[in-house]
């Protein structure tokens, strides 16, 4: 190395280990290495999180690669004198393997401790989307031209239904079924369908893939074209994604140019070409009868199943609709074999899955974990917690078809199948966390305010059903509700799940269920007691001066956008609860924490 | 197709494979409740979007309810169709319907002829527990048809008759979520949509969403007016229907009670748009003749074959979707328009009265013929030929409310003149029966031989396109018929690439013909109502001692005393129209 | 670009680019470049990302250091955008956050130029499918 330092101090920089004391942890290394004359021989550097939260604070050291865990403000004078002077290794922080109970001592063998892996993210950040050759590098179109050269269609369905891929859109179907299915319905022209209308509130990982690597999903197509006997794919992508549509252009482009993509691929007599649908950004054209619909130039709206597309699709031939991130998974399970692939996971959901994560977390990010990692580590060792060292209360996950679940579903591992028992679903895979600040009656009237917008409107109990839920939620939220309320929000989830024609409205209620399940005393609250335990409901909401604190400044009075604040200078003021509108200009304005929230 | 075993409330049922369970219940006597379910048998009409929920059954096994109309019977399914889940669903998912629709029921149009209400009956529904909001619209009033689309229940049928049978596409869903409904492009209203007027979305409307409008108040200020002469004339499909108005059977031809009905409400003259309708073959069968004689020595420039011209949704739908075409129809006005241009001259000059004080009222089975009254090109110096246009079910609303024992009345007959008709005549009513009757006409002119035998039984029926050659003495003339416009659309498409063969065609905008119209009494999805009323018209022709148009005395006589002859200056100018070009280029406000 | 016929041109194809982009990337020589990705995802972009870009190829050519810009998809890291992944010859990759014009800057003066690392790395926290063995 060029470099002037000799050695590298890397501490996590990241929410959780910070709030463990890892700036103070920084600054003592950095006295430390002063009163040893070492502050230009060794450098302290600042890292984003190390995904390891859980035994935060880290400290790597370059480049000898050692890694210490929970290492406290107190351990910095040993870790400068025995490992940066004497070179030697202090023992009691370095990280003990759970599994074998060794001390590991070089971070290169630490691969374990990273709970992500990258499948459908494999080459997102990694290779120029724009350049195919990359793309080819990276063992990219290798599975399409060993399928389509060394294997039959009904094998490449042998080895996908054999590696547990089920459908990343949210249902969970087995990928190798659905092509089976298709494949075996009878059709003289049979068609390949990417679902790239993303639309969960929250939910990017669809866009992200085609913008990192569109080719992945080419690929992928085209091995499903060869397994189920089509010769077309569309890709129906919402408008919205300028840059993912212009990246596929590129690729479906640089795919047809290179012949990897057209008429006898690769000298063989296999055909397959694409084409890009626009969507206008319907979140109900997410759902494959509607999105075929919608491509067909109609009204973006549910059809009863059966028939289900891979029998009778778009424009009425055998369709088979996958998702982008369930597309971008087949070329790895071609090249590494159905046999690495179904290893990871658990027994019945196989693979990883993405999620975007969002809300109250430190790590706001798009992370792909295999399946069975836990809410746990998913929010507080890869999200590294809560924002501003609150409280976690809840995570919601599949948007708005998926539901709340709670500290007590921490532990659970997460699953096609697990997140269903609990309650909500795996949806796309946004996953948005609620700390003590949110209301979860209010949480579940977003979520009812967002179906109600973009229930198609054709079957009844989504249409009203739906805006009944969101009306009395409404009403509980302005501290109107009453507690037959709570029967009617009851009766009515269970009705729209039962009667609504397809998996929008099947699945909308869940909010509600779910927050009524793990939160029913703050329903009670808003209804019995008209307080919104979490102070966000505006109308349940009262400012009061505490007259103990008040010291008459008239700060709050003058700022007071309504003049509901009353008081002679230097004696308590008192706010008109009737005149209030609950701005919080007066909290703002007062110095004397004399004005709280009730 | 193999047979297969389901169990439904316990009973075990065999059914056809692709059976629905709504079919498959029927057929042991359940009945399940439906809603936005229409099924026209023989017809070729379904509705079927499964959108209103109200036919859930549980499935055993399954996840959800199914809906029964939409679900088809797989083997060893065990259906509930009535336990405490399904009745519960049910019943909820209509007091949500319920709750985003108005409920001034007391003063609707279809106050007691609507599904919903009905529902809501059966179903014991005492209290609305989920109130809220209520999606409100605009008004539409169109010269036929009034939409009030608060009350639309998104069941989606007068969609699917618009786009998928009469293939106009005036109406489709819009919106999404809470707002949804059924409206034309850009929630325009219906004068700016290539609407046809043929009322067959209001034919299967459940609710009080689209209905005709009403001018039943007008005809009875009118009929006190004493410096009126009203006079009114009723179409051929009307005495087929209007009967089940009164609680007859469907098929009862009430011919002579109808008349004694209008005398009793206090027309002056009670004649028959019948009268009209041998007029039109005389005019039309003229045409015919005239194109098929040019066409015979060698003019290539003549237009074959020549369209009928008498069903005003048709006239409409041509206008709009055909507008290269406008040459081939007949130019010959409808009966409708025929009988009041004649009342309001011949008629009007023998009663020494003048045209402004003498009223004409239609009795129709259609809606588009209030719209036609209304064109400009049928009036006279702002007076038209044609002053109000009533469907059969506003007549028998007007008997209604006059407290007239219809079926009680006698039977009487039509005034003269313009009351006499031939059995040609009747069967305008029918899907066919207008190229019969000039069928009729046009042979014994052309060949100067008397017909043997009148049926021509192979013009009849009720398939949706039909073709038939009739040997003209040595002549084959090749027929069209088509009912339905969409069933139209498709032979006029064979027209316009030139190679049809066909030197007439006869097209009735209406699924049956007129029997079917817009404006007759509710089918509510009975098929075996339009197949009575078929037969009730053939009946009728059958029992008429005239059954050739030509030969209809007062038509003659009105040839001789003031017409002259078919196709004369003054027929051209009394009886015949042009068209106009109508392609919608959609306008948007603002 | 010429068609691709057959597996074996495929074959050729990937070890050709395969082999260009590793001598770039381990290759002790000096005369190779620095490479430089920046995560030009939605999200990136959003953040600034394109200005960082133009940014670090006019400042390389600037300084007349022999490099290469290219942009990448999304590295996941939605809290620290933009990002950045800078691989010298012979080393590691190393992914920087908060990246703007400033920090890049310091990264080509710091970094690139001595060696010296510079706040703001962000440690890799997952797993590459080929170190995934079973």
């Amino acid at each position: 190395m060029d470099t002037k330092y000799k050695m590298y101090l890397l501490v996590c920089g990241g929410t959780g280990c910070r709030s463990s004391q890892s700036n103070v942890l920084e600054e003592r290394l950095r006295k430390h290495l002063k009163e040893n004359k070492l502050e230009n021989e060794v450098q302290v550097i600042t890292t984003g999180c190390f995904g390891f939260c859980e035994k935060g604070p880290i400290v790597k050291v370059q480049p000898d690669n050692t890694f210490y865990t929970q290492v406290t403000p107190e351990d910095a004078e040993e870790i400068i004198k025995e490992h940066v002077i004497k070179g030697r290794q202090v023992q009691r922080l370095l990280y003990k393997d759970p599994d074998k109970k060794e001390i590991v001592h070089d971070s290169k063998h630490m691969g374990f401790y990273r709970k992500q892996l990258r499948i459908a993210l494999r080459n997102c950040g990694f290779i120029n989307p724009e350049n195919i050759n990359e793309y080819i590098a990276r063992d990219g179109y290798a599975a399409v031209a060993k399928c389509i050269t060394e294997m039959t269609p009904q094998q490449v369905i042998e080895e996908m239904k054999k590696s547990g891929l089920r459908g990343r859109g949210g249902a969970g179907f087995p990928t190798g079924m659905k092509w089976e299915i298709t494949s075996k319905s009878p059709g003289d022209q049979k068609y390949v369908v990417c679902n790239a209308d993303e639309g969960d509130p929250g939910a990017f990982m669809d866009r992200s893939i085609l913008e990192g690597d569109p080719h992945s999903v080419v690929e992928a197509m085209a091995i499903c074209g060869y397994c189920i006997g089509a010769d077309k794919g569309l890709i129906y992508i919402r408008a919205e994604y300028p840059l993912a549509i212009k990246r596929l252009k590129i690729a479906i482009q640089q795919a047809q140019e290179i012949g990897l993509l057209g008429k006898g691929i690769l000298g063989t007599k296999f055909n397959f070409d694409i084409e890009i649908r626009y969507g206008a950004g319907a979140f109900v054209c997410g759902e494959e009868t509607a999105l075929i619909r919608s491509m067909e130039g109609g009204r973006g709206e549910s059809t009863l199943k059966p028939p289900f597309p891979s029998v009778s699709g778009y424009l009425g031939k055998p369709t088979n609709v996958n998702n982008v991130e369930t597309f971008a998974n087949v070329p790895v399970i071609i090249n590494k074999g159905a046999d690495w692939f179904n290893k990871i996971g658990t027994e019945k959901s196989k693979g990883t899955k993405v999620f975007a994560l969002a809300g109250k977390i430190n790590n706001v990010g798009l992370i792909e974990v295999p399946m069975g990692t836990t809410l746990r580590e998913v929010i507080f060792e890869i999200g590294g917690g809560i924002k501003d060292g609150k409280k976690f209360k809840a995570v919601q996950t599949g948007g708005p078809s998926g539901g709340c679940l709670t500290e007590k579903h921490l532990d659970l591992p997460i699953d096609f199948d697990n997140l269903v028992k609990a309650g909500s679903m795996m949806g796309s895979g946004g996953m948005v966390v609620m700390d003590e600040d949110d209301c979860m009656v209010s949480i579940a009237k977003f979520y009812l305010d967002f179906t109600v917008e973009e229930s198609c409107g054709k079957c009844a109990p989504c249409r009203v059903g739906n805006k009944r839920l969101y009306e009395i939620l409404d009403r509980i939220t302005h501290g109107n509700g009453k507690m037959e309320d709570i029967d009617l929000l009851r009766n009515l989830s269970k009705v729209i799940k039962d009667t609504a024609l397809c998996g929008l409205g099947q699945t909308s209620p869940n909010p509600v269920l779910s927050t009524l399940e793990g939160f029913y005393d703050e329903y009670v609250a808003h209804i019995k007691e008209h307080r919104c335990p979490s102070g966000r409901c505006k109308d349940l909401m009262k400012y009061e001066i505490n007259p103990e604190n008040c010291v008459g400044c008239t700060a709050c009075a003058r700022n007071c956008p309504v003049n509901a604040i009353t008081g002679e200078r230097k004696a308590p003021h008192t706010i008109n609860q009737e005149l209030c509108i609950k701005c919080g200009a007066c909290i703002e304005k007062c110095k004397f924490n004399a004005i709280f929230i009730r | 197709m193999k047979n297969i075993k389901v169990t439904i409330d316990k009973k075990e049922v065999e059914v056809k494979q692709g059976t629905t369970i709504l079919d498959a219940a029927k057929s042991v006597g359940i009945t399940i409740p439906t809603l936005c379910y229409l099924h026209l048998k023989d017809f070729n009409i379904t509705n079927r979007p499964a959108g209103c929920r109200i036919c859930v059954v549980e499935v055993e096994g399954r996840r959800n309810l199914a809906p029964a109309c939409a679900t088809e019977c797989t083997e060893g399914m065990v259906i509930n169709t009535h336990n405490i889940r399904v009745l519960n669903a049910r019943k909820t998912v209509l007091e949500l319907i319920l709750s985003d629709h108005p409920t001034d029921c007391l003063i609707c149009a279809k106050s007691g002829n609507c599904e919903l209400q009905t529902l809501a009956h059966e179903f014991g529904i005492r209290e609305i527990e989920y109130q809220g909001e209520q999606s409100t619209y605009k008004k539409d009033m169109s010269p036929s048809i009034i939409r009030d689309v608060d009350k639309c229940i998104m069941c989606r049928r007068c969609e699917m008759m618009c786009n998928e049978i009469q293939t106009v596409g005036a109406l489709s869903a819009v919106n999404r979520g809470f707002t949804s409904v059924v409206a034309p492009a850009f929630e325009q209203d219906l004068s700016c949509s290539p609407c046809t007027y043929c009322g067959q979305c209001v034919a299967v409307c459940p609710t009080g969403a689209l209905t005709e409008v009403d001018h039943t108040n007008q005809i009875i200020r009118l009929l006190a007016d004493p410096t009126k002469t009203v006079v009114v004339q009723t179409a051929p499909a009307v005495r087929a229907a209007l009967g089940e108005e009164f609680g007859l059977k469907p098929g009862t031809s009430v011919t002579g009670k109808m008349v004694s009905a209008l005398r009793e409400l206090g027309f002056d003259y009670v004649f028959d748009t019948d009268f009209a309708a041998d007029l039109t073959i005389m005019e039309e069968g003229s045409e015919l003749l005239d194109r098929i004689a040019r066409y015979l020595k060698g003019d290539t420039t003549v237009k074959l074959p020549i369209l009928t011209s008498c069903c005003p949704g048709w006239v409409n739908f041509f206008e709009h979707q055909f507008p290269d075409m406008l040459d081939v129809p007949s130019t010959a006005r409808s009966p409708q328009q025929m009988f009041g241009s004649i009342a309001k001259t011949y008629f009007a000059d023998k009663l020494k009265i003048k045209r402004q004080d003498m009223v004409v009222v239609s009795i129709m089975p259609c809606l588009a013929k209030k719209f036609e009254r209304s064109r400009e090109e049928f009036s006279t110096d702002g007076n038209p030929d044609v002053d109000f246009s009533l469907s059969t079910r506003e007549l028998a609303q007007l008997i209604k409310q006059a407290n007239i024992n219809f079926n009680a009345l006698p039977e009487s007959d039509y005034d003269a003149p313009l009351g006499e008709s031939t059995g040609a005549a009747v069967i305008f009513g029918a899907s066919g029966g207008v190229i019969e009757a000039a069928t009729r006409t046009a042979y014994e002119i052309f060949t100067g031989k008397t017909l043997e035998k009148v049926d021509f039984t192979e013009l009849r029926g009720l398939e949706s396109i039909r073709e038939a050659t009739v040997d003209f003495n040595g002549t084959p003339i090749k027929i069209g018929i088509a009912h339905g416009l969409g069933n139209a659309r498709k032979l006029l498409e064979r027209v316009r690439a030139g190679n049809s063969g066909f030197h007439a065609i006869e097209i009735m905008a209406c699924p049956g013909g007129c029997i079917g119209g817009g404006g007759q009494p509710l089918h509510h999805g009975d098929s075996s109502i339009l197949f009575a009323r078929q037969k009730a018209i053939y009946d009728e022709d059958k029992s008429k001692a005239i059954r050739k148009s030509h030969e209809n005395p007062y038509i003659q006589k009105l040839y001789k005393e003031f017409l002259g002859a078919p196709l004369s200056e003054k027929s051209h100018h009394l009886l015949h129209t042009h068209y106009f070009d109508k392609k919608k280029v959609i306008e948007i406000d603002e | 670009m010429n068609k691709i016929k057959s597996l074996d041109d495929l074959r050729k194809i990937k070890a050709d680019v395969e082999g260009k982009m590793k001598l770039r990337e381990h290759s002790e020589n000096a005369e190779n470049l620095v490479q430089i990705k920046v995560a030009m995802a939605t999200c990136g972009i959003a953040s600034g990302a394109k200005t960082v870009m133009d940014f670090l190829v006019s400042d390389l050519d600037k300084r007349n250091i022999p490099a290469v810009v290219t942009q990448t998809g999304c590295m996941g890291y939605c809290y620290a955008e933009p990002t950045i992944e800078v691989t010298k010859p012979g080393e590691e990759p190393i992914v920087f956050g908060y990246v703007d014009t400033k920090k890049a800057e310091e990264i080509i003066t710091k970094y690139i130029l001595t060696g010296e690392l510079v706040d703001g790395i962000i440690p890799v926290n997952y797993e590459k499918i080929e170190d995934k063995k079973n």
